[in-house]
Parts: C-alpha cells; structure tokens; sequence
C-alpha cells in the first residue's frame, strides 16, 4: 500500500512521517513516531487510553487517522510535563494515587485536562460524567476523582 | 493446604509501614514514558496475527496455508503442526493434583480439534499487523463441525457430546477427581447433613445462577519472542510471573529453564489473568521460522474471546438453623465451568462459600465441567464471588425467615480464631468479630436511609490468598543508597511496599531504596504476583534478605573495630558496639567502608511462607432501585477489611476500592453473551460494559488490622477478598428497597423488573 507524506504538529513540534491510509492516528504516533505514552486498550473507541487532543479536540487516537493529521496540532502525554516540572494533574496523581498499573493514566491525564480547561472547577459528578470515556479497571475511579479535584484546587480553580 | 505455621514474635511499633511514601515508578507512568510490553520495538521485528476459529466445537480437516504464505510481507505461517512436541506431559500441582502440559499447549494453538470460539489454530508473521491479518484470511481451513456443549447442565447429561476422552482432572488450589465424562469433583462431608436439616427449626433453599465475567484488565496480551542464538530465546511480556512463563515455555518448547529468558514489562492490569502462556510460544516458534523477532499484540475481541474469565455457574444452597439462629447444616451443590479444558476455579469456589461461619454438618459437592467456552482462568479470589453470593444471599434470607438481625445472624456463626476450620486446623488470628461489630457501629450503617425504593445491605466474605516461593536480593551501594530486586510483577505500586518493608528492616529511609523486578536470569525463582502475595510473602524473602546483609554489615563493623561480630549491634540505622557509646557507624558509613572491608556488600533471600492469615472483608452498600426499569444505581458504599499490617495504606484502600468496582460490575452488568452456537456476542468493550467513573460513587474504606502472625510485621494480603462480598451485599440491598429475593447475576434492569413484575403479580 502506497505511503502518505503527512506533516504535523505534536506537543509543539514539527513532524513529518509516510503513513498507509489505513493506519490509525495511535498506530503512526506509536510506531512512526515513537511516542509510545499513548496507549491501545481497545482499538474501537471505549476505553479512553489513547485520548490525545486533536486540533484543540479530545478525540480517541484509535478514532482517527493518521493522514488526518496533516496540517493539524496533536497533543499527546508526553507534551504535559515541561521543563519547569510535572503538570498539575500529573503531580496530583502521583500524590493522591490516581494509578495502579498506570496503563491508563496517559488517557485520564489527557482528559482530565481537557476538563479542567473548559470546567476549571468541576463538580464530583461533573467529573465523573467527563471521564466516564475513560476506563480503569485497577482503581475502581475514587482516587483518580480525588486527583482531578486536587489538581483543580492547585491550578486555582475559583 | 497446611497450618499456618505460629510464627515469631511480630513487630507492632513502625516508622516506615503505614506511611504513604510517593511510587518510584509514578513519575514514568504519569509522563508517558514507562515501558508497557507493547512499547518494544526490535530491530527487524516482525509482527505475529492469530487465525482462530469461528465454531465452538469443530474437527480440523485440513488447513492450507499456502496462499498466506504466499502474500508479500508475509515471513512465517505456523499451524498446530509446527508447534514443538512436549518434554513433560503431566506435572504435579501441588497438595496431589496434577496439571496436563497438553492442556494449556493445545489452549495456545489447536491441533486437531477447536473447543471454542476464538481458538487459535494458524499464525502468521508480516512485516506490519495490517499484512499478517490479512494473511490470516487467506488460510483455508475445512472444518467437521461437532455438536458444541453450551451450558453446565448440558454437559453433565448422560449423552452429552464428550470433549475429551481422556483428561487429567483439575487441581487448582485442591484436586479434583474423575466423576463425569465432562467433570472433575471435589466433594466434602462433615457430620450428618440431611438428618441435620431435617431437624432445623428453619431451612432455606435457593438455586442461584451467574454468568461469565472477565478480568477486564485495560492492556490487552503482547509478547515479544526474540532468539538470541539458536539455543536461547528472550521473552518480552506482560505478565504476572515471569518465572511462571519460562516454566511454560520450557515444558512447550522443549528446551532447559536456564535458556530461556523472560524479562517482564510494565504489565497494565492482570487479576489472575496473565499469569498463564497464551501467545508466547507462538510468538517464539512464529521467530523460529521467520528468523527474526516477533511481537504479537491482541485485539480486544481477542482478549474477550480467547483468554479466560471467570466461569459461569449454577449453585443450589439447603442451609438450616436453631430458632437461636445457630446454623446446623448446610448442603451446597456447585457447576463450574471449567471451559475447554480441566482446571477452573471449583476448589476454592466450594471451600469459600461457607469458610467464615462455624457449620456443624456440611456437603460441598462441586463440579469443574468442560464444555465449548474459552479455557476458564482465575479472576481475584478466583471462585469466590460466585460462592459467596449463594451462600451469603442464602445465610441473608435464613436471618429473615428465622427473625434474626442479618449482623447477629453472623455474630452467632462467624469463624473465631481457634475454630476449626474445614481443612482441619484452627483458624488463625483474624479480625471476624472485631469486623462484624465494626458494621454495626459504622456512621454509614446508623445513618437513616430515607426515600422510596431505597434499600441497605451488608454481605461478609472470605479468602484463602497464597504464600508459595518468593525471591529477594538486596545490594548496599557505596553511598548507602541500597537496590532490591524481587521475582514479583507490580500490578498495583508492591515495588513501594517491598521497599517500604525493607526500610522497615533496615532502619533507613525508604527514599534511599530503589525496588526493580528482576527478570528470569537476574533474580531467584519467584511464585506469580497472584493470591495477594506480593507484599506479604515476597515481602518476607525481602526481609530475610535485609536480616542478611545487616549480619554481613555486622561483621564488617567487627572488622573495622577489630572486635567480635557478636559485640555489635544494629539498630535505627546505626551500627554500635556494646559497651563502647564512641564505637558507632551509621548505615550509610558503613556502606563507604566496603571496598576496605571485603568487597560489595549484598544479600539474598528464597521463602516459602504459609502463614497466609487468610482474608475477610465486609460490605455495605445502599442502593435505589428504580421501579419502572428496574436500573439500581450505588448510593453509597462501603468496605471493610481486615488486612493484618496496612504497608502503605493508600494501596491498601486502592485495593478494596478497585475489587468493590469490580464486583458492582459483577453484579450488575458485566457477562459473556453466547448465541446459540457458542460463539461470543459482546466481545468489546462498548457490549462488555464495565462500570465507568459514572457508575459507581466514592467507595469508603474502614481498615482493620489484626496482625497476621505468618508476617513479621503481621502483614496479609489484601489484593483479592475486596471483589467476593459486593454482588451479595448488593443483592440484600435490593432486597430491602424493593422486597425481591435475587438468585441470578448479573442483576441487571431487566432481570430486576421481571423480579419486580412477578411479585407484583404473586401479590
């Protein structure tokens, strides 16, 4: 199958990679582009572990194609943390143990900052509603909501 | 199953346990930078894809590979015929049982026979995943379909279609023994059971059924074969034991332990689930005859169809008391799937459904049965849950017959230690009384619960957990930072508990201590992360281990000082000589001192503990039911458990609260759906619905501890009892709002409105 000649931005970046029409925009972040945070969970758009933001869009990247991204900005996990430190969210799910395996956590991190950028300070039910895209299996949710609340109160939501 | 041993003087004072030190391997996981199976990537890998089988039950006729093989890209196809020829066919299992070899070989590839939809039987390698699937669809295979075995009932049926001729009867935790064509049995009696009930002043029956559900971890199977030479093969996987795989794949593969090599990667979730081969050894014999690596990566609907969950089953429950509410018999016959081959979870789904109270005459009758379902596998306190819902609804609806508070109910009859229990020793000590009472006086059991179609129920549970071979080697670096490397896969943050109690031993900080789980070639054999073992019996192999090195810091103090070993001593990170208050070195100067002293300080430790303490844990849980569509939503929840020593309490509540999720998804809406021919209906993650953030409420957790005596620091395990009481507690709660008696889960809208209706017409 002929290539694709794709040019994109991802976590500020500008990336060039061939990619087959048929592969996913996870399948060419993954192995194209070596960003490997992303994770596969299911392939289909249920589980959440591969919510990355696409041209300002929570999007599952299984959901997407990679040729799609021409042209358009890719937000993934790896762009969270900056120089300066870990993102709020990242820092709270460390303290408040919002992980176990941590197979999802790059998917919950990616949507709870979605959240929190257009809901700065939301309610218990309003995060749960968010994140019910986003499956864990090992936490049963309660510390990954106590998480995204810490991390609204350390980002200054009102 | 042995006695737990009495064991030393257990420590009850701690700077480190009960702490909540921050993961070493959080920052990895929460940048996106930790190494999961699927994020290898070998030079020259090659992508492995798995033909499996659209029938249930079918003969293989022929399977021409020819086309596949012919596809560009295409490197290797394999069938059943090129898998290896077993070394060892039938291995001891322990406590007598034995495990065929075969079994599990033929579970990972079909050779001339599929025993359910989704068994694998050909694999192709490709230069991409997109190549080798559609290479997969070229393989032509001529079935002989053969009449598929669906349900427990069917199968033990005289006349039942025959899966197997011969087989090896399960032995999972017990062995089982040869009973039917399609059935293995382990069955107990105590006493005289139907005289017992005969003369019961109140008897309950009921026929209780649930469905299959599976471990639902998030990161589906992958694995990365690698020959290194011809004779050595590297293993990259996600996995609960590393160990356990190797084991596997020698038998498989033919081939001596010490040359192959599992290293394990970060693992996504397994919950009894990865602890067994499924696509390893093809993925080794796929890079066998491609001559390059291989990776194969399952799909969801792979995950769902060909890996196991927990069995289905039916269980019927006679149990009787005295109008004092003391129990007197109980008679429980148990079906259990076993799937396509012997060795489900039957044994410990019999002994836990009644090992918490103290019943005088008791027959346990329970059934492993084989039949066209994936091979069923263990899934947190594997058994139990099914069990304990029978047994527990059962208890719960004899409370309500009899007049009886449903707490005293279980006062009357709870296991205390001392009590023997039915394998034939005193329980140990265990928090059952202290537990039960902490319900009664819980803020969430004496607040009022108001509102129309509102319920409160309680359920108690029970479970074994493992104590098996664990390995710890500890090193002390020069500037007194230390490394400990254990066998044990960390699913959940036990590289921090490990390491916590390891601070603990040596008097240091837990900062100073790095944890790594080794690899197969790096460490001594370690049992799987399985039966809630990690931190309590890897957690003793690395205590013994931390005992060692200070002996051998000892003497290098008795060096330097020019003194007898037995004139030194440790304590609080301090080495002292007795006697003398200026002779004093602390850990880390000692550390500095090792080149001078002899060389690199290290230590290393193998256990094999049985001190297990066992489990319990209770629930309670308000629910609303809603009348018209007979949806229940969790109001509030919460759990109790006694877990010994909290290492790291945090972990300890993420336990409990994970395991309620779990089992409110058990009760009341996750199961396998077959069609008529045995092929699976809902294998994704949209039909096969677990519960979301929006489904479940906080989960409020009460800890108890009451020290295990088999742990130096009294610690249990606490992974698995958290999932065995909630669908029961759930059902007494649906049984308080809306007055109906559930006998089956998942306890979803439509089989409560049905509930709902019937009553409503009996009425």
């Amino acid at each position: 199958m002929s290539k694709v000649h794709v040019t994109t931005t991802v976590n500020g970046e500008e990336k060039e990679f061939l990619a087959e029409p048929r592969q996913s925009l996870l399948e060419v972040l993954r192995d194209e582009l070596h960003l490997t945070g992303t994770k596969e969970g299911c392939n289909d758009g249920n589980c959440g572990a591969c919510s990355v933001v696409f041209d300002g869009t929570l999007v599952c990247a299984c959901c997407v194609l990679g040729v799609e991204a021409n042209g358009k900005r890719v937000e993934t996990v790896e762009g969270m943390a900056t120089r300066e430190g870990l993102h709020p969210l990242q820092q709270a799910f460390l303290e408040e143990t919002g992980m176990q395996c941590g197979i999802c956590t790059p998917g919950f991190l990616m949507a709870s900052n979605e959240l929190l950028k257009s809901n700065p300070n939301p309610s218990e039910q309003e995060i749960r509603f968010w994140l019910a895209n986003n499956l864990c299996r090992c936490t049963g949710y309660d510390k990954i909501v106590k998480s995204v609340q810490k991390a609204a109160a350390v980002m200054g939501g009102a | 199953m042995n006695a737990p041993e009495s064991g030393g003087k257990v420590k009850t004072e701690f700077t480190v346990l009960g702490t909540t030190p921050m993961r070493q391997d959080g920052m990895e996981k929460v940048t996106g930078a930790a190494r999961f199976g699927d994020d290898i990537h070998l030079p020259g890998m090659l992508h492995g894809k798995l033909l499996r089988s659209p029938h249930a039950h079918a003969r293989i006729k022929s399977i021409d590979t020819r086309k596949a093989a012919a596809m560009k890209g295409v490197r290797a196809v394999i069938t059943g015929a090129d898998m290896p020829t077993l070394n060892a066919g039938i291995i001891a299992a322990g406590e007598g049982g034995e495990v065929n070899m075969q079994d599990i070989a033929d579970n990972c590839m079909a050779r001339d026979r599929v025993f359910y939809d989704g068994h694998v039987l050909a694999a192709v390698a490709a230069d991409n995943p997109h190549i080798a699937e559609a290479a997969c669809g070229l393989i032509e295979v001529e079935y002989e379909l053969l009449e598929p075995v669906l349900n427990v009932h069917d199968a033990i049926k005289a006349g039942a279609p025959v899966l197997h001729e011969e087989y090896t009867p399960g032995a999972f935790l017990f062995p089982t023994q040869k009973a039917l064509p399609n059935a293995g049995r382990l069955f107990l009696e105590h006493g005289d059971v139907d005289g017992a009930l005969a003369a019961c002043d109140f008897v309950v029956e009921r026929e209780f059924s649930t469905k299959a559900v599976h471990q639902g971890y998030i990161e589906p199977h992958v694995t990365t074969a690698e020959w290194t030479s011809e004779e050595t093969l590297t293993i990259h996987t996600s996995t609960q034991g590393a160990f356990a795989i190797r084991d596997f794949l020698a038998s498989f593969m033919n081939m001596p332990l010490s040359k192959i090599k599992v290293i394990p990667m970060e693992i996504g979730g397994g919950f009894g689930g990865k602890d067994v081969v499924y696509i390893d050894s093809v993925a080794a014999v796929l890079a066998r005859k491609s001559g390059r690596p291989v990776k194969i990566f399952m799909s969801r609907s792979e995950v769902l169809r060909g890996t196991g969950p927990s069995p289905e089953t039916f269980i019927r429950v006679k149990m009787g008391c005295n109008k004092a509410g003391q129990l007197q018999a109980a008679d429980i016959y148990l079906l259990y799937e076993a799937g396509a081959y012997p060795g489900g979870p039957i044994a410990p789904g019999t002994l836990c459904s009644l090992t918490r109270y103290n019943v005088p005459n008791v027959r346990l009758d329970g059934y492993d049965v084989f039949l066209n379902k994936p091979k069923m596998k263990p899934y947190r306190a594997p058994g139990a849950t099914q069990s304990n819902f029978a047994a527990e609804s059962t208890l719960a609806d004899l409370a309500e017959k009899a007049g009886i508070d449903p707490i005293e109910m279980r006062l009357i009859n709870a296991l205390k230690p001392g009590d023997m229990m039915p394998m034939g020793f005193p329980c140990p000590p265990l928090g059952s009384i202290e537990m039960l009472n902490a319900i009664k006086t819980h803020p969430h059991y004496t607040a009022p619960l108001e509102g129309e179609n509102r319920g409160r129920g309680i359920a108690y549970g029970f479970w074994f957990g493992a104590g098996l071979a664990s390995s710890a080697e500890i090193r002390a670096n020069s500037d007194g930072t230390v490394n400990l490397t254990t066998g044990s896969a960390d699913l959940s943050g036990t590289r921090n508990t490990l390491g916590m109690q390891a601070a603990e031993q040596l008097g240091i900080d837990p900062a100073l201590i790095t944890t790594n789980v080794g690899d197969t070639d790096s460490v001594g054999y370690t049992f799987q992360s399985v039966g809630s073992r990690t931190t309590f019996a890897t957690g003793i192999a690395v205590i013994s281990a931390c005992k060692k090195l200070i002996g051998e810091m000892a003497r290098r103090a008795a060096m330097v000082w020019e003194v007898d070993a037995a004139e030194v001593v440790y304590a609080e990170g301090m080495f002292r000589l007795k006697g003398d208050a200026d002779k004093r070195m602390t850990f880390g100067e000692l550390c500095a001192k090792a080149d001078h002293t002899g060389g690199p300080l290290l230590a290393d430790a193998s256990e094999f503990p049985e001190g297990v303490g066992f489990q319990i844990a209770a629930n309670i849980v308000d629910v609303e039911v809603d009348p018209e569509t007979g949806k229940v939503d969790i109001l509030r929840f919460t759990a109790l458990q006694d877990v010994g020593k909290a290492v790291h309490p945090d972990y300890v509540e993420g336990q409990m609260q994970g395991g309620s999720v779990q089992g409110i998804g058990w009760a009341l809406n996750e199961e396998y759906v077959f069609d008529d021919q045995g092929r699976l209906s809902n294998p994704t993650l949209l039909d096969y619905r677990m519960p979301t953030a929006l489904d479940v409420p906080n989960i409020d957790c009460t800890i108890l501890e009451t020290p295990n005596p088999g742990h130096p620091f009294g610690v249990r395990g606490v992974g698995e009892v958290p999932i065995v009481p909630p669908p029961a507690a759930i059902r007494d709660a649906i049984k308080n709002a809306v007055g109906i008696h559930l006998c089956e889960l998942p306890m979803k809208p439509a089989v409560v409105l049905k509930a709902i209706r019937d009553q409503q017409g009996n009425s």
